[in-house]
């Protein structure tokens, strides 16, 4: 009976433990809920990426890639029940796809030692290296969206917002109220007006924020929306005929589905993007390495869509990570210490989009220990009736203003949590 | 007149409109709870089923068409057809029986007679395993609903208030298609019920259920036909909620706003879904119009359930509900 009873524990340990040579990138996806709709093309791309890894190359180095999904229906708790049921398996880096998630995340990921990517979302202030040892969030965060978007304004307004006034509508979530100071700050610094419009979860109602947007004819709606908000929000604007160029919705509320069924009429409507949209030589290798060898983790429609493009590039960038870690530690098989190593000396150039098939995907940029932000550049892009079109090229943000709110933000999280300053000791 | 005068008059037009869409969700709820005792957990979900199966009909889309690709290694999505408006509507109410069928003879019809809490745990299961079923089957992606209805300012309504008021009112035209949709559908529901030999099979079934079994009524019966109209009333909330916004996992969440409704108007009323769903409508309108700046906004959400509790203080079984009286 003990003879038996071991055989099944060892046989289930083995049935657990995960194949030694993977390298493993979580993948805390949401494919269900009400915010499906942007989760899985994000989840599609990020795995086919690492899946056509796998068959053109071998993996990274040699060694393959493994993406195990769980689902967090962008639910904090489950995210985090997620982390708890995979941070085990050998996990290399976490990717959330949730701001509510990573807030929680950041302390647990931290004292684990295993390093979370958050790009374009979560916490904005952990851009400084210095205290948030284990988190990056590449190639930029919410309050460079922020000042790109007010640049762009800027130059559209011959460098001067004096007396206008900028509507923020924004998701009534940690996400959502993400950009608020820094908008605040950038309208005391040029002289707009911000309204501030809270749009509560899920965002299906936005009857009574957009009649005070009818009333008060803001110069501007700047959009800091998610899921159905998105789509309820274009929808709205066409109702009331606001002018959808002087609409513009940050990089979250810019894909495809959010426009699609509002049409032709919502044409004009502009968004950020912190990745180039276009045919690349990688949608074909996707196309034929993955999709039709059967192995995409979706059906295949999404290639090449605004979201599945962000989770290939989001695959792209953990990959490149992940290389440059093998290559400073000398082995194939790392962990996720050498790829926080990675990540941290990570250096995208124009050349390595290339050689991956993505040219110009995203900005060339380099992470430091000081700097895990990136540049924080991104493109506008513009609904025209049918599809997304680049308006331009990559644009910086006013780092003169972002930079010193994230050093008080990080300060005052690093006073609040006794951490010491990682990089001065390096 | 004053300025802001004139904007709460417009804010108060808008609120009645949300608050007819609030109602015509609300109606499934009192239809099953009048006739059965049951508190329908699953009517959230079932407005998002039978809007994406119409969506899922109209489109041509093949039902189950992930499951049957990845068991049979095939590749298909659609039939290759489109369906009618009208037509594909009419299939999705067929769809709404069979499923009005299925569930009392595999869930209800087991549960007769047991408590109240037990037959509400039953739907909340009923809820998650529709929702499963509802990504399984058409997918979790957001579908266009588009049956003809209009939408937009209306033109007429905003220069005509412009001409008296200064001002142009913003009434959607969605809103009031929807607002003449819920008053024929509640229309329809009570010449039914006092007209048609169910409709009075089904009121003597909400009066005393053994009552109407001893002079032969089929309880089976009369609650597969109320579950049956519930899902018919879901399948308009479903079409007007989803012209909205397009039909995806956030309709079944408009069941949230159904409940301070019912808290209101009372749960057996049909009427009262009605009133309770203008008032909710118009007051949490006016409450983020006047006070809705000064405390950061997104009041909607918490400030009907406020209005519900304070009603509940004065009239706990809502304003047409009927009066609970216990003996002991």
């Amino acid at each position: 009976m003990k003879k038996l009873a071991f055989i099944a524990v060892s046989a289930a340990i083995a049935a657990g433990s995960p194949a030694a040579a993977d390298l493993v990138f979580p993948s805390l996806s949401y494919r269900t809920g009400p915010y499906a709709a942007g989760g899985i093309p994000f989840a599609d791309g990020y795995a086919d990426y690492m899946t056509l890894l796998n068959q053109r190359d071998g993996g990274i180095g040699g060694v393959m890639t493994r993406v195990p999904e769980c689902e967090t229906a962008y639910n904090t708790e489950r995210g985090v029940e997620c982390y708890e049921s995979t941070r085990g398996d050998g996990a290399l880096v976490y990717q959330p796809l949730s701001t509510g998630i990573t807030y929680q995340l950041i302390p647990r990921t931290t004292a684990d030692g295993i390093p979370l990517h958050t790009m374009g979302y979560g916490r904005t202030s952990a851009a400084n290296g210095n205290v948030f040892s284990h988190v990056f969030n590449y190639p930029g965060n919410y309050w460079d969206a922020a000042s790109v978007i007010v640049n762009q304004l800027l130059e559209e307004n011959d460098g001067s917002l004096e007396g206008q006034t900028i509507a923020l509508l924004y998701h009534n979530s940690a996400y959502g109220r993400e950009p608020i100071r820094t908008l605040e700050t950038l309208a005391a610094q040029h002289g707009f007006e911000l309204s501030q419009l809270a749009v509560d979860h899920p965002g299906q109602e936005q009857g009574n924020q957009w009649l005070q947007i009818r009333r008060e004819r803001p110069d501007y709606v700047v959009m800091w929306g998610w899921g159905v908000m998105n789509q309820v929000a274009v929808q709205e604007a066409v109702n009331i005929r606001y002018p959808m160029e002087n609409f513009i919705g940050n990089w979250w509320a810019g894909a495809e589905h959010d426009v699609a069924s509002v049409g032709a009429d919502a044409a004009g409507y502009r968004s950020l993007n912190m990745n180039r949209l276009g045919d690349m030589p990688v949608f074909a290798e996707i196309q034929e390495h993955v999709i039709d060898a059967g192995l995409a983790a979706g059906d295949g429609s999404n290639l090449g869509s605004v979201l599945y493009t962000r989770g290939m590039y989001a695959a792209f960038l953990a990959a490149e990570a992940a290389r440059t870690a093998q290559e400073i530690h000398g082995v194939a098989e790392i962990d996720a210490s050498m790829m926080r190593d990675g990540m941290e000396a990570l250096d995208i150039t124009n050349e390595v989009m290339e050689a991956a098939g993505m040219p110009g995907i995203g900005p060339e940029f380099t992470v430091t220990c000081e700097d895990h932000g990136g540049t924080g550049m991104a493109i506008m892009q513009q609904w025209d009736g049918e599809a997304w079109v680049t308006l331009t090229d990559f644009i910086a943000p006013d780092d003169s203003v972002t930079q010193p709110l994230v050093e008080e933000d990080s300060a005052q999280y690093a006073e609040e949590n006794g951490i010491e300053p990682q990089c001065a000791e390096s | 007149m004053p300025e802001q005068l004139v904007f709460a008059m417009e804010v108060t037009l808008n609120g009645l409109m949300t608050g007819v869409m609030y109602a015509l969700v609300a109606l499934g709820f009192v239809l099953i709870f009048k006739a059965s005792g049951i508190f329908n957990y699953a009517q959230g979900v079932m407005a998002l089923f039978a809007a994406m199966t119409l969506v899922g009909i109209q489109q041509g889309r093949v039902p189950f068409a992930h499951v049957i690709n990845e068991i049979f290694g095939t590749d298909i999505h659609y039939f290759g057809w489109e369906v009618p408006a009208l037509l594909a509507i009419l299939l999705t109410v067929i769809v709404m029986i069979a499923f009005a069928y299925l569930v009392q003879r595999f869930v209800f019809k087991h549960l007769v007679g047991q408590e109240p809490i037990i037959l509400f745990m039953a739907t909340i299961g009923l809820a998650y395993f529709l929702e499963g079923v509802s990504d399984l089957m058409w997918g979790s992606e957001i579908r266009n609903l588009d049956v003809g209805l209009p939408q937009g300012i209306n033109d007429w309504i905003d220069v005509t208030t412009f001409e008296a008021l200064g001002y142009g009112f913003f009434i959607d035209n969605l809103d009031i298609a929807a607002t003449l949709i819920a008053a024929i559908l509640v229309m329809g529901l009570i010449a039914y019920s006092q007209y048609t030999k169910n409709g009075r099979a089904m009121r003597a079934v909400a009066d005393d259920h053994q009552a109407a079994l001893s002079v032969g009524i089929s309880l089976n019966y009369v609650w597969v036909l109320v579950w049956s109209l519930a899902g018919i009333v879901a399948l308009v909330a479903g079409i007007m909620w989803g012209s909205k916004s397009g039909v995806q996992f956030s309709l079944s969440l408009i069941a949230l706003k159904a409940l301070p409704v019912l808290m209101l108007g009372g749960f057996t009323s049909i009427p009262g879904a009605i009133i309770g769903g203008l008032i909710i409508g118009v007051g949490e309108a006016l409450f983020e119009f006047a006070i809705g700046p000064m405390i950061g906004g997104a009041t909607e959400n918490w400030f009907a359930y406020v209005l519900a509790l304070v009603f509940l203080v004065f009239r706990p079984q809502g304003l047409f509900g009927e009066k609970i009286i216990e003996r002991v």
